[in-house]
Parts: structure tokens; C-alpha cells; sequence
């Protein structure tokens, strides 16, 4: 355990240093204070807009963000140190490999977790502030929370990515086509299939599908409790068959803990 | 019986097609400096790799402090072990007290130990500078602190001079000859030869994962029969009509006698006769010339086997 905390250490102090933390906060406040107050501003009105749209807004924001900074933040996290030589020294130490790749994504988990935390709750302090409705802070811990849930999964597919490739280049492309793939080509792949399907498939199965998906699980979390006005496209058809809540965190940190099991069982075989 | 800290027997490790270290046995015992020459791809890397337990042999079995270093049983060990890597290139952006304090911790040390390293290794003057402002020297001292770390009992060490300054060399095998003093076992790898012939209790010669030879520099020497280079000064041609003496010149080193290690005496006898003689050069075979030699027989060897196999 103190090994862990000695990588996960090292890797936050790493991630404050390169000014990771600083970056990611500042553009999460920044982007949500600013959709927060002129997100009605379309409707040609500036001050702010009820709770679910403010919150559909910052939703449909974080699902392409996060995945994009966690990959960001993580992809040469493996294969830089193994181009450096320090990954070869490090296993050398009373350093297991799942305790290195643990210690690695509590540290730079911890810096996606709380600039998330910081970020998008500057957010809801500012509205309870202006509204002062104290359903704002349930809203918020559940979207930060799942924020927080995405951003850890795409940090454990990052290492997937890293323990996988052998030079940071190709991880760097990698971790680029992955972010398309989950952020954009798979809803509209679903969308696809919605119009595309003569006889049109079930509700609950175009949920399983999106279960495939870390980021329109996400998506399920933030809306489904939402008005439905406020959602449209191929979520609106899922939101209908929607799963509790409790079941959407589960298959959100099933998706942190499966592909971390993953990369563990791809390190212990990785050749060095 | 003092029992060996490293013992390999038959280990080998095949990549693919590639065998990168064929069978090797060998055993270090404790307070021992063992040098590993060889070219690159040698499988110097590959064998450090296996004794520190990073990769698993696919043959025969290497034991460490008597426990296989690639089990779970082992672990412990490993802070007793130090390695510095060929090509290692730290943190960049830490500073060298930062880099030394984390592998301190991961050690179960701290940064008090660290501070020390590093003032062993004389860096303190930029401990709090960045990795990316170091020199190579000083890069490769960092690594050295690094793998000092908690006084090792065993001591993997490749191309550890690489880099370094004279004085600093100097340091370094001094270094290393107090680490032997209080009992750790070095193994040196390197292709880098004069200078470390003095420190070295034991030398291993490996090319194309295969060892050529291994034991003392003495018994190397014997074995590859070396002659011992005489140079008498002041015995204008009387050497060349000496009809004893003149069979051992050779024709690209006029002034040389190259004699026989088992000749060597007879003949210093002989010299020191001669009344005009000024002074007098012995000089036995270095480590280079021993190393030389056994390359080139094998690859004699080699070439022959395979001209057989051609012809066959």
C-alpha cells in the first residue's frame, strides 16, 4: 500500500506541477460559469436559465472534455517511461506491476477527480447564489460525481492504450482514434441504425447498446432525470426505457474497473 | 560453505527465433567483482535482466540470495539489490533530489538517504536543478546514487562510466572497491576495458549470447596463452644476433620480444646479462588483448562451422 501511495504521489505532484490541474479546473469553470449564465442566450436572454437546461448543457459539454483530457493527461503515462528507461528500473524495485499502474491511476485519477470537483462546483455555488434552490447541489454531486466516473474510465482506457503501443507517437494516435470512436462515431452509428432499421428496434435494446459506451452512459445519468424537452436525438428514445440510476453508476464503474483489470493483465504479460 | 549470492545454472532466454543468452552458468560469491564484457548483443542486458528477476529464463534456473528473483518469494530482495541501467533518461522536469527521493521511497528510504547519495556522488551543488539542465556525467551519477541506494548487497551495474570524467571514474571505482570491502557483490558490465582490470575479481567474456570464457584475469591470461611483450633498451642489435633471443622478435615490432609466459624468466635471465642493457619494459597481456582474442576465436570458429555446413 505505501508503494502505491509513493507512485500515486509522485504522479499528482507530476500533474500539479505540469500545471494539469490548473488547466483542467480553469477550463471547466470557465466553461461552465459561461454556460451557466448565457446558455439561454440563444433565446436572445442573458442571466441564468433553469436548472436542467444549464445542467443538459454542461452534460452534453463534459461528454466530449473529459474523455479528450483523460486521454490526454494519461496515454504516454507506459510508454513514455518505457521509451525513458525508468519503467525497466522501476520493476527492478519491491515494486509490483498492478502496483505501479494502481499508484499511477489514483495520482493522475485524482487530478481529472478534482478538477472536476472544482470546476463544474464553481458552477453551482455561482447558482445557487442566483437561484437558491437547494436542489441545484443534488443535481450537481450527481453530475460531478458521474463526470468524475467518466473521466476515470477513459484514464483506465488510456492505459490500455499505453501498455499496448511501443511508441508514444502511435499512443498518441491512438488515444485520438479512441476518443472519436466513444465520443462521437458510436452515437452516430446508433443514430444510424435508428433511422436505418425498417421495423425499429426496441427501446431496451438500443439501451444495452449504449451500455457499450462509457460516455452515453454518462449521457443516460445527467438527462434521464431531466425534462424531456430538454433532450432530444437518439437519447430521448432511451431515456423512455431508462434504468435507475443505481444501475447506470453501476455500469459506469464497471467501466473504470474492467478496463483497468485489463491493462493490469496486459502488464503482467507486456515484454520488457 | 560460503554459498554463491547469484547462481545461474544452464539459463538461457530465446525471443522468438532470437536466442538473446544461450546457457550460461556461472556463480558470484559475496564481496565479489565480476566483469561482463562482450559487443553489443552480447546478451550482457539479457542476463542482468534475468538475475534481477524482470524477465523469466526459458531455460535453466538462475537463484538469487537462494530464491528464483522472478518468484513472489523474492521480493523482499530486491531492496537489497541496486541496478543502473544502459540508457536511462530521468524525470526530466524533477529536479535530481526529487528523482533520488522517490526511488529512496520506493525502497523504503527517505530523503535524508537521498541528500547523502547524493552528496556521495557529488551533485549536491545542483540537487535542487532540474534533471534536463544535467550534464551526461552528471546524469550518469544520478543513476549511480540511484543504484546505491540502501547499501545493495548485489550490484548490477551496465556501462556505469560511460559519461564520466577521469576523476570522476576514479570515484566511481572507488566507490566500488568499498562496496566490496563491506561485502556486495558487483557485476560490471561494460565494453569500455582499460581501467577496470584492477578492480575486478573475475572476468566473463560473452558474444552472441554464448560465454567464451570466464574466471580470473590470470587464468584468462593462461588460457589464451598470451605471450608477454619484453622491450630491452640499449642492446643495439645484439638481441637480433642472439640466435636464443632473435626467434621470439616479430617482424611488425622490431624492438619487442613476445615470449611465452612459461619462457618469460629464462629470458629476462638472459637479458639482464647483457651488460649494455639501459632498462627494460614487461608488460603482460592486458585485459583488451585477452578479450580480442578470445572474440576472434570464436569467430574463427564460427566461420569455420559454417563453411562445414555449406560444404555438408
Amino acid at each position: 500500500m505505501k508503494q502505491i501511495l509513493t507512485v500515486a504521489n509522485k504522479e499528482f505532484h507530476d500533474g500539479l506541477r505540469n500545471r494539469w490541474l490548473v488547466s483542467i479546473t480553469l477550463i471547466f469553470a470557465l466553461l461552465s460559469i459561461g454556460l451557466t449564465y448565457f446558455g439561454a442566450a440563444a433565446s436572445g436572454a442573458v442571466g441564468v436559465t433553469s436548472l436542467s437546461t444549464t445542467v443538459a448543457s454542461l452534460a452534453s459539454l463534459a461528454v466530449f472534455l473529459i474523455p479528450l483530457i483523460a486521454l490526454l493527461l494519461s496515454y504516454d503515462s507506459f510508454v513514455g517511461e518505457q521509451e525513458s528507461g525508468t519503467l525497466l528500473l522501476l520493476l527492478t524495485y519491491p515494486l509490483s506491476k498492478s502496483q505501479l499502474l494502481l499508484g499511477k491511476f489514483i495520482g493522475q485519477g485524482s487530478i481529472i477527480a478534482l478538477a472536476t470537483f472544482i470546476g463544474f462546483g464553481s458552477s453551482a455555488v455561482l447558482l445557487y447564489f442566483q437561484l437558491g434552490d437547494s436542489q441545484i447541489f443534488t443535481s450537481f454531486s450527481v453530475f460531478i460525481l458521474s463526470a468524475i466516473l467518466l473521466g476515470l474510465s477513459f484514464t483506465a482506457i488510456s492505459y490500455l492504450i499505453s501498455l499496448s503501443v511501443s511508441e508514444k507517437s502511435k499512443a498518441a494516435g491512438f488515444a485520438l482514434i479512441t476518443w472519436f470512436l466513444f465520443a462521437l462515431a458510436f452515437d452516430l452509428a446508433l443514430l444510424a441504425l435508428l433511422v436505418g432499421v425498417e421495423e425499429g428496434i426496441s427501446q431496451s435494446f438500443l439501451t444495452q447498446l449504449m451500455m457499450l459506451n462509457p460516455a452515453d452512459i454518462f449521457r443516460l445519468v445527467n438527462l434521464a432525470g431531466l425534462n424531456s424537452s430538454d433532450v432530444n436525438g437518439a437519447l430521448a428514445v432511451a431515456i423512455n426505457a431508462s434504468l435507475s440510476q443505481g444501475q447506470l453508476f453501476s455500469a459506469l464503474l464497471a467501466w473504470v474497473a474492467l478496463p483497468l483489470t485489463v491493462a493490469i493483465f496486459i502488464f503482467r504479460r507486456k515484454k520488457l | 560453505m560460503n554459498t554463491p549470492l547469484v547462481s545461474l545454472t544452464n539459463a538461457g532466454k530465446s525471443y522468438q527465433q532470437l536466442d538473446a543468452l544461450k546457457s550460461v552458468t556461472m556463480d558470484l560469491g559475496q564481496g565479489e567483482v565480476m566483469g561482463l564484457f562482450g559487443h553489443n548483443g552480447a546478451g550482457k542486458t539479457t542476463m542482468m535482466k534475468l538475475i534481477l528477476g524482470v524477465i523469466s529464463p526459458s531455460r535453466g534456473s538462475v537463484e538469487v540470495m537462494g530464491m528464483a528473483p522472478d518468484s513472489k518469494e523474492a521480493w523482499h530482495c530486491r531492496s537489497k539489490v541496486g541496478y543502473l541501467p544502459e540508457n536511462v533518461s530521468f524525470y526530466e522536469q524533477l529536479t535530481g533530489l526529487e528523482v533520488l527521493t522517490y526511488f529512496a521511497k520506493l525502497k523504503g528510504f527517505n530523503k535524508k538517504q537521498a541528500v547523502d547519495l547524493l552528496e556521495q556522488v557529488g551533485i549536491t551543488h545542483a540537487m535542487k536543478r532540474p534533471v534536463k539542465t544535467y550534464s551526461k556525467g552528471m546524469r550518469q551519477r544520478l543513476g549511480l546514487a540511484q543504484a546505491f541506494i540502501g547499501e545493495p548487497k548485489l550490484l548490477l551495474l551496465d556501462e556505469p562510466t560511460v559519461g564520466l570524467d577521469p576523476i570522476a571514474t576514479r570515484d566511481f571505482y572507488q566507490t566500488v572497491d568499498q562496496l566490496k570491502s563491506n561485502g556486495s557483490s558487483v557485476i560490471l558490465c561494460s565494453h569500455v576495458l582499460p581501467g577496470v582490470e584492477q578492480h575486478i575479481d573475475r572476468a566473463m567474456i560473452l558474444s552472441t549470447g554464448q560465454l567464451l570464457a570466464m574466471g580470473t584475469l590470470q587464468e584468462l591470461r593462461q588460457q589464451a596463452a598470451l605471450p608477454v611483450a619484453i622491450k630491452p633498451l640499449g642492446l643495439n642489435g645484439s638481441v637480433a644476433a642472439d640466435s636464443k633471443l632473435n626467434s621470439f622478435l616479430t617482424s611488425n615490432c622490431p624492438d619487442t620480444l613476445m615470449v611465452p609466459e612459461d619462457e618469460k624468466l629464462a629470458v629476462l635471465k638472459q637479458l639482464l646479462s647483457h651488460e649494455a642493457l639501459d632498462d627494460i619494459h614487461v608488460e603482460a597481456a592486458n585485459l583488451e588483448q585477452v578479450y580480442q582474442h578470445f572474440l576472434s576465436l570464436h569467430e574463427n570458429k564460427q566461420q569455420s562451422s559454417k563453411q562445414q555446413g555449406a560444404q555438408g
